[in-house]
Protein backbone atom coordinates (compact mmCIF):
# COMPACT_ATOMS: atom_id res chain seq x y z
CA UNK A 1 0.00 0.00 0.00
CA UNK A 2 2.81 2.39 0.95
CA UNK A 3 4.67 1.52 -2.21
CA UNK A 4 1.51 2.26 -4.15
CA UNK A 5 1.24 5.80 -2.70
CA UNK A 6 4.94 6.42 -3.25
CA UNK A 7 4.65 5.57 -6.92
CA UNK A 8 1.23 7.03 -7.64
CA UNK A 9 1.66 10.55 -6.24
CA UNK A 10 4.54 11.69 -8.51
CA UNK A 11 3.16 9.54 -11.32
CA UNK A 12 -0.26 11.18 -11.26
CA UNK A 13 1.31 14.64 -10.93
CA UNK A 14 3.38 14.10 -14.06
CA UNK A 15 0.49 12.59 -16.00
CA UNK A 16 -1.82 15.50 -15.19
CA UNK A 17 0.74 18.30 -15.57
CA UNK A 18 3.07 16.92 -18.23
CA UNK A 19 1.47 14.21 -20.36
CA UNK A 20 -2.11 15.51 -20.53
CA UNK A 21 -1.03 19.10 -21.39
CA UNK A 22 1.04 17.73 -24.23
CA UNK A 23 -1.92 15.74 -25.56
CA UNK A 24 -3.95 18.95 -25.40
CA UNK A 25 -1.30 20.70 -27.53
CA UNK A 26 -1.58 17.88 -30.04
CA UNK A 27 -5.36 18.24 -30.07
CA UNK A 28 -5.35 22.04 -30.37
CA UNK A 29 -2.87 21.78 -33.24
CA UNK A 30 -5.59 19.88 -35.12
CA UNK A 31 -8.27 22.48 -34.36
CA UNK A 32 -9.13 25.73 -36.12
CA UNK A 33 -8.59 29.23 -34.81
CA UNK A 34 -11.80 30.95 -33.75
CA UNK A 35 -12.89 34.24 -32.26
CA UNK A 36 -14.00 32.74 -28.97
CA UNK A 37 -12.79 31.88 -25.51
CA UNK A 38 -10.75 29.68 -25.74
CA UNK A 39 -9.78 30.92 -29.22
CA UNK A 40 -10.06 27.62 -31.08
CA UNK A 41 -12.79 25.28 -32.22
CA UNK A 42 -14.17 22.69 -31.86
CA UNK A 43 -14.32 22.35 -28.10
CA UNK A 44 -15.32 19.05 -26.61
CA UNK A 45 -18.88 19.06 -25.28
CA UNK A 46 -19.25 15.99 -23.08
CA UNK A 47 -22.81 16.81 -22.07
CA UNK A 48 -24.00 15.50 -25.44
CA UNK A 49 -22.38 12.11 -24.88
CA UNK A 50 -21.14 10.18 -27.92
CA UNK A 51 -22.65 12.60 -30.38
CA UNK A 52 -20.57 15.41 -28.87
CA UNK A 53 -17.38 13.37 -29.16
CA UNK A 54 -18.14 12.52 -32.79
CA UNK A 55 -18.77 16.17 -33.68
CA UNK A 56 -15.54 17.07 -31.93
CA UNK A 57 -13.53 14.40 -33.79
CA UNK A 58 -15.06 15.51 -37.04
CA UNK A 59 -13.82 19.06 -36.51
CA UNK A 60 -10.16 18.03 -36.19
CA UNK A 61 -7.94 18.11 -39.25
CA UNK A 62 -4.36 18.61 -40.40
CA UNK A 63 -5.06 22.06 -41.81
CA UNK A 64 -2.57 23.89 -39.60
CA UNK A 65 0.20 21.53 -40.66
CA UNK A 66 -0.57 22.14 -44.34
CA UNK A 67 -0.50 25.84 -43.55
CA UNK A 68 2.97 25.50 -41.95
CA UNK A 69 4.20 23.46 -44.89
CA UNK A 70 2.91 26.04 -47.36
CA UNK A 71 4.22 29.13 -45.65
CA UNK A 72 7.88 29.84 -46.31
CA UNK A 73 8.27 31.67 -43.01
CA UNK A 74 8.02 28.50 -40.93
CA UNK A 75 10.39 26.46 -43.09
CA UNK A 76 12.90 29.26 -42.90
CA UNK A 77 12.45 29.58 -39.14
CA UNK A 78 13.07 25.86 -38.53
CA UNK A 79 16.09 25.83 -40.85
CA UNK A 80 17.54 29.00 -39.42
CA UNK A 81 17.08 27.67 -35.84
CA UNK A 82 18.96 24.53 -36.87
CA UNK A 83 21.71 26.63 -38.43
CA UNK A 84 22.02 29.00 -35.47
CA UNK A 85 21.99 26.12 -32.97
CA UNK A 86 24.61 24.18 -34.96
CA UNK A 87 26.95 27.15 -35.47
CA UNK A 88 26.72 28.22 -31.83
CA UNK A 89 27.31 24.67 -30.63
CA UNK A 90 30.51 24.57 -32.67
CA UNK A 91 31.61 28.01 -31.43
CA UNK A 92 30.89 26.95 -27.84
CA UNK A 93 33.09 23.91 -28.41
CA UNK A 94 35.92 26.12 -29.72
CA UNK A 95 35.78 28.29 -26.59
CA UNK A 96 35.15 25.47 -24.12
CA UNK A 97 37.83 23.00 -25.21
CA UNK A 98 40.96 25.02 -24.39
CA UNK A 99 39.36 26.08 -21.13
CA UNK A 100 38.43 22.53 -20.08
CA UNK A 101 41.91 21.40 -21.15
CA UNK A 102 43.52 24.11 -19.02
CA UNK A 103 41.32 23.12 -16.07
CA UNK A 104 42.29 19.46 -16.32
CA UNK A 105 45.99 20.42 -16.50
CA UNK A 106 45.82 22.85 -13.56
CA UNK A 107 47.21 21.87 -10.16
CA UNK A 108 44.93 19.55 -8.18
CA UNK A 109 44.29 22.06 -5.42
CA UNK A 110 43.10 24.62 -7.98
CA UNK A 111 40.62 22.35 -9.72
CA UNK A 112 37.71 22.60 -7.21
CA UNK A 113 37.94 26.42 -7.32
CA UNK A 114 38.00 26.49 -11.11
CA UNK A 115 35.05 24.09 -11.16
CA UNK A 116 33.10 26.38 -8.85
CA UNK A 117 33.94 29.41 -10.99
CA UNK A 118 32.52 27.63 -14.02
CA UNK A 119 29.35 26.56 -12.23
CA UNK A 120 28.69 29.85 -10.40
CA UNK A 121 27.31 31.77 -13.43
CA UNK A 122 24.82 28.94 -13.91
CA UNK A 123 23.24 29.90 -10.58
CA UNK A 124 22.79 33.53 -11.52
CA UNK A 125 19.83 34.59 -13.57
CA UNK A 126 19.93 33.56 -17.21
CA UNK A 127 17.97 36.66 -18.14
CA UNK A 128 20.48 38.96 -16.45
CA UNK A 129 23.44 37.25 -18.11
CA UNK A 130 21.86 37.75 -21.53
CA UNK A 131 20.91 41.33 -20.66
CA UNK A 132 24.50 42.13 -19.64
CA UNK A 133 25.54 41.73 -23.28
CA UNK A 134 23.19 44.44 -24.51
CA UNK A 135 25.36 47.15 -22.97
CA UNK A 136 28.51 45.53 -24.37
CA UNK A 137 27.42 44.92 -27.94
CA UNK A 138 25.37 48.03 -28.74
CA UNK A 139 26.67 50.65 -31.17
CA UNK A 140 27.88 52.91 -28.35
CA UNK A 141 28.59 49.86 -26.17
CA UNK A 142 31.77 48.87 -24.34
CA UNK A 143 33.14 46.64 -27.08
CA UNK A 144 32.91 49.42 -29.67
CA UNK A 145 34.30 51.99 -27.21
CA UNK A 146 37.25 49.69 -26.56
CA UNK A 147 37.91 48.88 -30.21
CA UNK A 148 37.64 52.54 -31.25
CA UNK A 149 40.00 53.47 -28.44
CA UNK A 150 42.62 50.93 -29.52
CA UNK A 151 42.25 52.14 -33.08
CA UNK A 152 41.40 48.67 -34.41
CA UNK A 153 38.29 50.09 -36.05
CA UNK A 154 37.25 53.58 -37.12
CA UNK A 155 33.52 53.10 -37.34
CA UNK A 156 31.56 51.27 -34.65
CA UNK A 157 30.57 47.71 -35.48
CA UNK A 158 26.91 46.82 -35.61
CA UNK A 159 26.62 43.63 -33.59
CA UNK A 160 23.55 44.00 -31.40
CA UNK A 161 20.33 42.90 -33.12
CA UNK A 162 22.17 40.63 -35.55
CA UNK A 163 22.75 36.88 -35.61
CA UNK A 164 26.31 37.43 -34.39
CA UNK A 165 24.92 38.76 -31.10
CA UNK A 166 22.73 35.64 -30.85
CA UNK A 167 25.81 33.41 -31.34
CA UNK A 168 27.69 35.31 -28.63
CA UNK A 169 24.69 35.06 -26.29
CA UNK A 170 24.33 31.30 -26.77
CA UNK A 171 28.07 30.63 -26.40
CA UNK A 172 28.14 32.72 -23.23
CA UNK A 173 25.10 31.24 -21.50
CA UNK A 174 25.68 27.59 -22.46
CA UNK A 175 29.47 27.54 -22.03
CA UNK A 176 29.38 25.66 -18.67
CA UNK A 177 27.33 22.85 -20.28
CA UNK A 178 30.16 22.27 -22.76
CA UNK A 179 33.08 22.80 -20.37
CA UNK A 180 31.88 20.38 -17.67
CA UNK A 181 31.55 17.15 -19.71
CA UNK A 182 34.80 17.82 -21.60
CA UNK A 183 36.61 18.53 -18.33
CA UNK A 184 35.14 15.33 -16.82
CA UNK A 185 36.50 13.31 -19.75
CA UNK A 186 39.94 14.97 -19.74
CA UNK A 187 40.33 14.76 -16.00
CA UNK A 188 39.87 10.96 -15.99
CA UNK A 189 42.62 10.57 -18.56
CA UNK A 190 45.73 8.71 -17.49
CA UNK A 191 48.71 11.08 -17.79
CA UNK A 192 51.12 8.18 -18.24
CA UNK A 193 49.63 7.60 -21.68
CA UNK A 194 51.07 10.92 -22.80
CA UNK A 195 54.44 10.16 -21.20
CA UNK A 196 54.50 6.83 -23.03
CA UNK A 197 53.75 8.59 -26.31
CA UNK A 198 56.53 11.09 -25.72
CA UNK A 199 58.96 8.34 -24.80
CA UNK A 200 58.09 6.64 -28.06
CA UNK A 201 59.01 9.79 -29.95
CA UNK A 202 55.64 11.44 -30.47
CA UNK A 203 55.66 15.22 -30.64
CA UNK A 204 53.43 16.93 -28.09
CA UNK A 205 51.14 18.09 -30.83
CA UNK A 206 50.61 14.67 -32.37
CA UNK A 207 50.28 13.11 -28.90
CA UNK A 208 47.38 15.51 -28.35
CA UNK A 209 45.71 14.55 -31.63
CA UNK A 210 46.32 10.82 -31.27
CA UNK A 211 45.55 10.40 -27.55
CA UNK A 212 43.99 13.31 -25.69
CA UNK A 213 41.50 14.41 -28.31
CA UNK A 214 40.03 10.94 -29.04
CA UNK A 215 39.77 10.21 -25.31
CA UNK A 216 37.74 13.38 -24.76
CA UNK A 217 35.35 12.55 -27.60
CA UNK A 218 32.57 11.36 -25.28
CA UNK A 219 32.69 14.65 -23.40
CA UNK A 220 32.54 16.63 -26.63
CA UNK A 221 29.53 14.65 -27.84
CA UNK A 222 27.67 15.03 -24.53
CA UNK A 223 28.46 18.75 -24.34
CA UNK A 224 27.34 19.35 -27.93
CA UNK A 225 23.95 17.79 -27.27
CA UNK A 226 23.56 19.77 -24.04
CA UNK A 227 24.12 23.00 -25.98
CA UNK A 228 22.38 22.13 -29.23
CA UNK A 229 19.06 20.85 -27.82
CA UNK A 230 18.14 23.89 -25.69
CA UNK A 231 19.63 26.35 -28.22
CA UNK A 232 17.23 25.03 -30.86
CA UNK A 233 14.14 26.13 -28.92
CA UNK A 234 15.74 29.25 -27.41
CA UNK A 235 13.52 32.31 -27.01
CA UNK A 236 15.16 34.79 -24.62
CA UNK A 237 18.47 35.17 -26.48
CA UNK A 238 17.04 35.90 -29.96
CA UNK A 239 14.38 38.14 -28.38
CA UNK A 240 16.91 40.28 -26.48
CA UNK A 241 20.04 40.18 -28.65
CA UNK A 242 18.75 39.23 -32.08
CA UNK A 243 17.19 41.62 -34.56
CA UNK A 244 13.90 41.59 -36.35
CA UNK A 245 15.57 39.48 -39.04
CA UNK A 246 16.76 36.82 -36.61
CA UNK A 247 14.44 33.92 -37.25
CA UNK A 248 14.24 31.32 -34.52
CA UNK A 249 11.36 28.95 -34.04
CA UNK A 250 11.01 29.63 -30.30
CA UNK A 251 10.43 33.29 -31.10
CA UNK A 252 7.99 32.45 -33.91
CA UNK A 253 5.97 30.26 -31.53
CA UNK A 254 5.93 33.02 -28.91
CA UNK A 255 4.73 35.63 -31.39
CA UNK A 256 2.17 33.30 -32.94
CA UNK A 257 0.76 32.79 -29.46
CA UNK A 258 1.03 36.19 -27.78
CA UNK A 259 0.82 38.61 -30.73
CA UNK A 260 -1.28 36.80 -33.33
CA UNK A 261 -3.25 34.83 -30.75
CA UNK A 262 -3.39 31.92 -33.17
CA UNK A 263 -3.23 29.08 -30.67
CA UNK A 264 -3.76 26.21 -33.13
CA UNK A 265 -0.85 27.33 -35.34
CA UNK A 266 1.34 27.89 -32.26
CA UNK A 267 0.53 24.33 -31.15
CA UNK A 268 1.36 22.92 -34.57
CA UNK A 269 4.70 24.80 -34.49
CA UNK A 270 5.37 23.23 -31.07
CA UNK A 271 4.55 19.70 -32.24
CA UNK A 272 6.91 19.95 -35.23
CA UNK A 273 9.69 21.46 -33.10
CA UNK A 274 9.38 18.51 -30.76
CA UNK A 275 9.48 16.04 -33.65
CA UNK A 276 12.71 17.68 -34.84
CA UNK A 277 14.23 17.61 -31.35
CA UNK A 278 13.34 13.97 -30.69
CA UNK A 279 16.17 12.81 -32.99
CA UNK A 280 19.04 14.53 -31.07
CA UNK A 281 17.36 13.67 -27.73
CA UNK A 282 17.27 9.95 -28.56
CA UNK A 283 20.85 10.06 -29.86
CA UNK A 284 21.92 11.79 -26.65
CA UNK A 285 20.17 9.19 -24.44
CA UNK A 286 21.84 6.40 -26.41
CA UNK A 287 25.23 8.01 -26.05
CA UNK A 288 24.75 8.36 -22.29
CA UNK A 289 23.61 4.74 -22.04
CA UNK A 290 26.69 3.58 -23.95
CA UNK A 291 28.92 5.59 -21.59
CA UNK A 292 27.32 4.07 -18.53
CA UNK A 293 27.74 0.56 -19.90
CA UNK A 294 31.35 1.26 -20.84
CA UNK A 295 32.06 2.41 -17.31
CA UNK A 296 30.78 -0.84 -15.90
CA UNK B 1 54.85 19.23 -9.84
CA UNK B 2 52.38 20.47 -12.42
CA UNK B 3 53.04 23.88 -13.91
CA UNK B 4 50.63 25.54 -16.23
CA UNK B 5 51.99 26.15 -19.69
CA UNK B 6 51.45 29.68 -20.98
CA UNK B 7 48.84 28.34 -23.38
CA UNK B 8 46.75 26.80 -20.61
CA UNK B 9 47.14 29.84 -18.38
CA UNK B 10 46.01 32.12 -21.22
CA UNK B 11 42.98 30.03 -22.08
CA UNK B 12 41.92 29.87 -18.43
CA UNK B 13 42.34 33.63 -17.99
CA UNK B 14 40.50 34.48 -21.19
CA UNK B 15 37.75 32.00 -20.40
CA UNK B 16 37.17 33.38 -16.92
CA UNK B 17 37.27 36.93 -18.24
CA UNK B 18 34.64 36.00 -20.82
CA UNK B 19 32.46 34.42 -18.12
CA UNK B 20 32.75 37.20 -15.56
CA UNK B 21 33.53 40.48 -17.36
CA UNK B 22 29.94 41.10 -18.56
CA UNK B 23 28.65 40.69 -15.02
CA UNK B 24 31.42 42.84 -13.54
CA UNK B 25 30.60 45.64 -16.00
CA UNK B 26 26.91 45.33 -15.14
CA UNK B 27 27.66 45.63 -11.42
CA UNK B 28 30.01 48.61 -11.84
CA UNK B 29 27.55 50.52 -14.01
CA UNK B 30 24.72 49.98 -11.52
CA UNK B 31 26.56 52.64 -9.45
CA UNK B 32 26.67 55.05 -12.37
CA UNK B 33 25.11 58.44 -11.70
CA UNK B 34 24.12 59.02 -15.34
CA UNK B 35 21.04 57.78 -17.09
CA UNK B 36 23.09 56.40 -19.98
CA UNK B 37 24.30 52.94 -19.17
CA UNK B 38 27.44 53.06 -21.28
CA UNK B 39 28.87 56.42 -20.19
CA UNK B 40 30.35 56.81 -16.70
CA UNK B 41 29.10 59.93 -14.93
CA UNK B 42 30.29 59.49 -11.38
CA UNK B 43 29.43 57.24 -8.44
CA UNK B 44 25.90 57.14 -7.11
CA UNK B 45 23.50 54.71 -5.46
CA UNK B 46 20.41 56.55 -6.60
CA UNK B 47 19.21 53.72 -8.85
CA UNK B 48 19.00 51.46 -5.82
CA UNK B 49 16.85 54.04 -4.08
CA UNK B 50 14.50 54.43 -7.03
CA UNK B 51 14.36 50.65 -7.38
CA UNK B 52 13.16 50.19 -3.81
CA UNK B 53 10.53 52.87 -4.34
CA UNK B 54 9.29 51.20 -7.49
CA UNK B 55 6.21 49.41 -6.22
CA UNK B 56 5.68 47.33 -9.36
CA UNK B 57 9.16 45.81 -8.98
CA UNK B 58 8.73 45.20 -5.28
CA UNK B 59 5.38 43.44 -5.86
CA UNK B 60 6.87 41.32 -8.61
CA UNK B 61 9.80 40.41 -6.35
CA UNK B 62 7.40 39.32 -3.64
CA UNK B 63 5.37 37.15 -6.06
CA UNK B 64 8.60 35.61 -7.38
CA UNK B 65 9.88 34.72 -3.91
CA UNK B 66 6.52 33.26 -2.89
CA UNK B 67 6.27 31.15 -6.05
CA UNK B 68 9.91 30.09 -5.73
CA UNK B 69 9.63 29.03 -2.12
CA UNK B 70 6.39 27.06 -2.40
CA UNK B 71 7.19 25.43 -5.74
CA UNK B 72 10.69 24.39 -4.67
CA UNK B 73 9.36 22.79 -1.47
CA UNK B 74 6.69 20.87 -3.42
CA UNK B 75 9.23 19.95 -6.09
CA UNK B 76 11.66 18.65 -3.47
CA UNK B 77 9.04 16.35 -1.94
CA UNK B 78 7.73 15.06 -5.28
CA UNK B 79 11.19 14.85 -6.83
CA UNK B 80 12.60 12.88 -3.88
CA UNK B 81 9.64 10.50 -4.08
CA UNK B 82 10.19 10.09 -7.81
CA UNK B 83 13.91 9.42 -7.24
CA UNK B 84 13.12 6.70 -4.70
CA UNK B 85 10.65 5.17 -7.16
CA UNK B 86 13.20 5.17 -9.98
CA UNK B 87 16.08 3.76 -7.93
CA UNK B 88 14.24 1.44 -5.53
CA UNK B 89 10.75 0.48 -6.63
CA UNK B 90 11.87 -2.18 -9.12
CA UNK B 91 9.38 -3.15 -11.80
CA UNK B 92 5.86 -1.80 -11.89
CA UNK B 93 3.39 -1.28 -14.70
CA UNK B 94 4.21 1.87 -16.65
CA UNK B 95 7.77 2.23 -15.39
CA UNK B 96 9.12 3.24 -18.80
CA UNK B 97 6.50 5.97 -19.11
CA UNK B 98 7.35 7.16 -15.61
CA UNK B 99 11.08 7.52 -16.20
CA UNK B 100 10.35 9.04 -19.60
CA UNK B 101 8.19 11.71 -17.97
CA UNK B 102 10.96 12.41 -15.45
CA UNK B 103 13.63 13.00 -18.11
CA UNK B 104 11.54 14.59 -20.85
CA UNK B 105 10.91 17.95 -19.12
CA UNK B 106 14.69 18.38 -18.74
CA UNK B 107 15.14 18.63 -22.50
CA UNK B 108 11.74 20.03 -23.44
CA UNK B 109 11.99 23.55 -24.88
CA UNK B 110 10.46 25.99 -22.40
CA UNK B 111 8.13 27.49 -24.98
CA UNK B 112 6.48 24.08 -25.43
CA UNK B 113 6.19 23.36 -21.68
CA UNK B 114 4.68 26.80 -21.14
CA UNK B 115 2.25 26.54 -24.02
CA UNK B 116 1.08 23.05 -23.01
CA UNK B 117 0.48 24.01 -19.37
CA UNK B 118 -1.42 27.12 -20.40
CA UNK B 119 -3.68 25.07 -22.67
CA UNK B 120 -4.32 22.67 -19.77
CA UNK B 121 -5.27 25.47 -17.39
CA UNK B 122 -7.60 26.95 -20.01
CA UNK B 123 -9.15 23.55 -20.75
CA UNK B 124 -10.01 22.91 -17.10
CA UNK B 125 -11.15 26.50 -16.61
CA UNK B 126 -8.52 27.43 -14.04
CA UNK B 127 -7.82 31.14 -13.63
CA UNK B 128 -4.19 32.03 -14.23
CA UNK B 129 -2.38 33.46 -11.26
CA UNK B 130 0.14 32.60 -8.57
CA UNK B 131 -1.24 29.08 -8.18
CA UNK B 132 -0.83 28.17 -11.85
CA UNK B 133 2.80 29.41 -11.86
CA UNK B 134 3.47 27.33 -8.75
CA UNK B 135 2.01 24.21 -10.40
CA UNK B 136 4.04 24.81 -13.56
CA UNK B 137 7.31 25.43 -11.70
CA UNK B 138 6.82 22.44 -9.43
CA UNK B 139 6.36 20.20 -12.45
CA UNK B 140 9.59 21.03 -14.22
CA UNK B 141 11.75 21.48 -11.12
CA UNK B 142 10.70 18.16 -9.58
CA UNK B 143 12.40 16.45 -12.52
CA UNK B 144 15.68 18.26 -11.77
CA UNK B 145 15.36 17.38 -8.07
CA UNK B 146 14.77 13.73 -8.88
CA UNK B 147 17.86 13.57 -11.10
CA UNK B 148 20.03 15.12 -8.36
CA UNK B 149 18.62 12.92 -5.58
CA UNK B 150 18.64 9.68 -7.58
CA UNK B 151 22.34 10.08 -8.38
CA UNK B 152 22.96 10.12 -4.62
CA UNK B 153 20.57 7.23 -3.94
CA UNK B 154 22.32 5.01 -6.48
CA UNK B 155 25.53 5.34 -4.48
CA UNK B 156 23.73 4.55 -1.21
CA UNK B 157 24.31 1.19 0.45
CA UNK B 158 20.87 -0.40 0.78
CA UNK B 159 22.03 -2.88 3.43
CA UNK B 160 22.11 0.00 5.96
CA UNK B 161 18.38 0.39 5.63
CA UNK B 162 17.90 -3.38 5.73
CA UNK B 163 19.88 -3.50 8.98
CA UNK B 164 17.55 -0.89 10.49
CA UNK B 165 14.54 -2.95 9.42
CA UNK B 166 16.09 -6.10 10.95
CA UNK B 167 16.59 -4.20 14.19
CA UNK B 168 12.87 -3.52 14.38
CA UNK B 169 12.47 -0.16 12.65
CA UNK B 170 9.29 0.44 10.69
CA UNK B 171 10.00 1.20 7.01
CA UNK B 172 9.13 4.85 7.59
CA UNK B 173 11.44 5.11 10.65
CA UNK B 174 14.22 3.40 8.71
CA UNK B 175 13.80 5.90 5.91
CA UNK B 176 13.68 8.86 8.29
CA UNK B 177 16.65 7.94 10.48
CA UNK B 178 18.94 6.12 8.02
CA UNK B 179 18.25 7.01 4.39
CA UNK B 180 17.17 10.62 4.74
CA UNK B 181 20.28 11.84 6.63
CA UNK B 182 22.49 10.21 3.99
CA UNK B 183 20.67 11.68 0.99
CA UNK B 184 20.07 15.02 2.77
CA UNK B 185 22.88 16.92 0.95
CA UNK B 186 21.39 15.92 -2.40
CA UNK B 187 17.88 16.86 -1.23
CA UNK B 188 19.15 20.27 -0.11
CA UNK B 189 20.98 20.95 -3.36
CA UNK B 190 17.87 19.76 -5.20
CA UNK B 191 15.81 22.32 -3.30
CA UNK B 192 18.33 25.07 -4.08
CA UNK B 193 18.31 24.13 -7.75
CA UNK B 194 14.50 24.14 -7.84
CA UNK B 195 14.43 27.52 -6.10
CA UNK B 196 16.89 29.14 -8.53
CA UNK B 197 15.15 27.62 -11.55
CA UNK B 198 11.89 29.10 -10.35
CA UNK B 199 13.37 32.56 -9.64
CA UNK B 200 14.97 32.55 -13.06
CA UNK B 201 12.14 31.37 -15.24
CA UNK B 202 10.70 33.81 -17.75
CA UNK B 203 9.14 31.74 -20.50
CA UNK B 204 6.98 29.29 -18.54
CA UNK B 205 5.86 32.02 -16.12
CA UNK B 206 4.86 34.27 -19.03
CA UNK B 207 2.52 31.59 -20.33
CA UNK B 208 1.06 30.59 -16.98
CA UNK B 209 0.79 33.91 -15.14
CA UNK B 210 -2.27 36.08 -15.03
CA UNK B 211 -2.45 39.88 -15.11
CA UNK B 212 -2.27 40.14 -11.31
CA UNK B 213 0.68 37.80 -10.87
CA UNK B 214 3.64 39.29 -12.71
CA UNK B 215 6.95 37.76 -11.63
CA UNK B 216 10.29 39.57 -11.55
CA UNK B 217 11.69 37.96 -14.73
CA UNK B 218 8.56 39.00 -16.65
CA UNK B 219 8.96 42.53 -15.33
CA UNK B 220 12.69 42.61 -16.14
CA UNK B 221 12.09 41.22 -19.62
CA UNK B 222 9.52 43.84 -20.55
CA UNK B 223 11.77 46.61 -19.20
CA UNK B 224 14.88 45.27 -20.90
CA UNK B 225 13.35 44.56 -24.27
CA UNK B 226 13.32 48.27 -25.02
CA UNK B 227 16.92 48.86 -24.01
CA UNK B 228 19.26 49.01 -21.05
CA UNK B 229 18.17 50.75 -17.88
CA UNK B 230 20.26 51.61 -14.81
CA UNK B 231 17.47 50.44 -12.49
CA UNK B 232 17.66 46.95 -13.96
CA UNK B 233 21.43 47.05 -13.46
CA UNK B 234 20.86 47.78 -9.77
CA UNK B 235 18.34 44.96 -9.50
CA UNK B 236 20.70 42.56 -11.29
CA UNK B 237 23.52 43.51 -8.94
CA UNK B 238 21.38 42.66 -5.92
CA UNK B 239 20.42 39.31 -7.46
CA UNK B 240 24.02 38.46 -8.40
CA UNK B 241 25.13 39.44 -4.89
CA UNK B 242 22.58 37.17 -3.22
CA UNK B 243 23.52 34.20 -5.41
CA UNK B 244 27.26 34.70 -4.92
CA UNK B 245 26.78 34.98 -1.17
CA UNK B 246 24.54 31.88 -1.06
CA UNK B 247 26.77 29.67 -3.19
CA UNK B 248 29.95 30.66 -1.34
CA UNK B 249 28.32 30.10 2.07
CA UNK B 250 26.99 26.68 1.06
CA UNK B 251 30.30 25.55 -0.40
CA UNK B 252 32.26 26.78 2.64
CA UNK B 253 29.94 25.09 5.16
CA UNK B 254 29.94 21.83 3.22
CA UNK B 255 33.75 21.95 3.02
CA UNK B 256 33.90 22.49 6.78
CA UNK B 257 31.44 19.62 7.35
CA UNK B 258 33.65 17.30 5.28
CA UNK B 259 36.82 18.23 7.21
CA UNK B 260 34.96 17.77 10.49
CA UNK B 261 33.69 14.34 9.43
CA UNK B 262 37.23 13.38 8.42
CA UNK B 263 38.65 14.55 11.75
CA UNK B 264 36.03 12.58 13.69
CA UNK B 265 36.79 9.52 11.64
CA UNK B 266 40.50 9.83 12.40
CA UNK B 267 39.75 10.33 16.07
CA UNK B 268 37.55 7.22 16.11
CA UNK B 269 40.40 5.25 14.55
CA UNK B 270 42.87 6.62 17.10
CA UNK B 271 40.57 5.71 19.98
CA UNK B 272 40.02 2.19 18.74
Amino acid sequence: MKRFTLISVPYLWLIVLFLVPFLIVLKVSLSDAALAIPPYSPTLDLSQGWAGILVWLDGLDMENYWFLADDNLYWKAYLSSLKIAAISTFLTFLVAYPFAYGMARAADEWQPTLLMLVILPFWTSFLIRVYAWKAILSVEGFLNQFLLWTGAIHDPLIILNTNVAVYIGIVYTYLPFMILPIYAALEKMDASLLEAAEDLGCSRFSAFWLITFPLSRQGIIAGSFLVFIPAMGEFVIPALLGGSRTLMIGKVLWEEFFSNRDWPVASAVAVILLLILIIPIILFQRNEQKNREAQG
Amino acid sequence: MKRLSWFNATSLTLGLAFLYLPMVILVIYSFNAGKLVTVWAGFSTKWYGSLFQNEAFMNAAWVTLKVGFISSCLATILGTMAAIVIVRAGRFPGRTLFSGMIYAPLVMPEVITGLSLLLLFIAIGMDRGVLTIILAHTTFSMCYVSVVVSSRLVAFDESLEEAALDLGCTPFDAFKSVTLPIIAPAVISGWLLAFTLSLDDLVIASFTSGPSSTTLPIKIFSAVRLGVSPEINALSTIMIGIVAFGVITVSLTSKRAITRAKREEQKAFADA
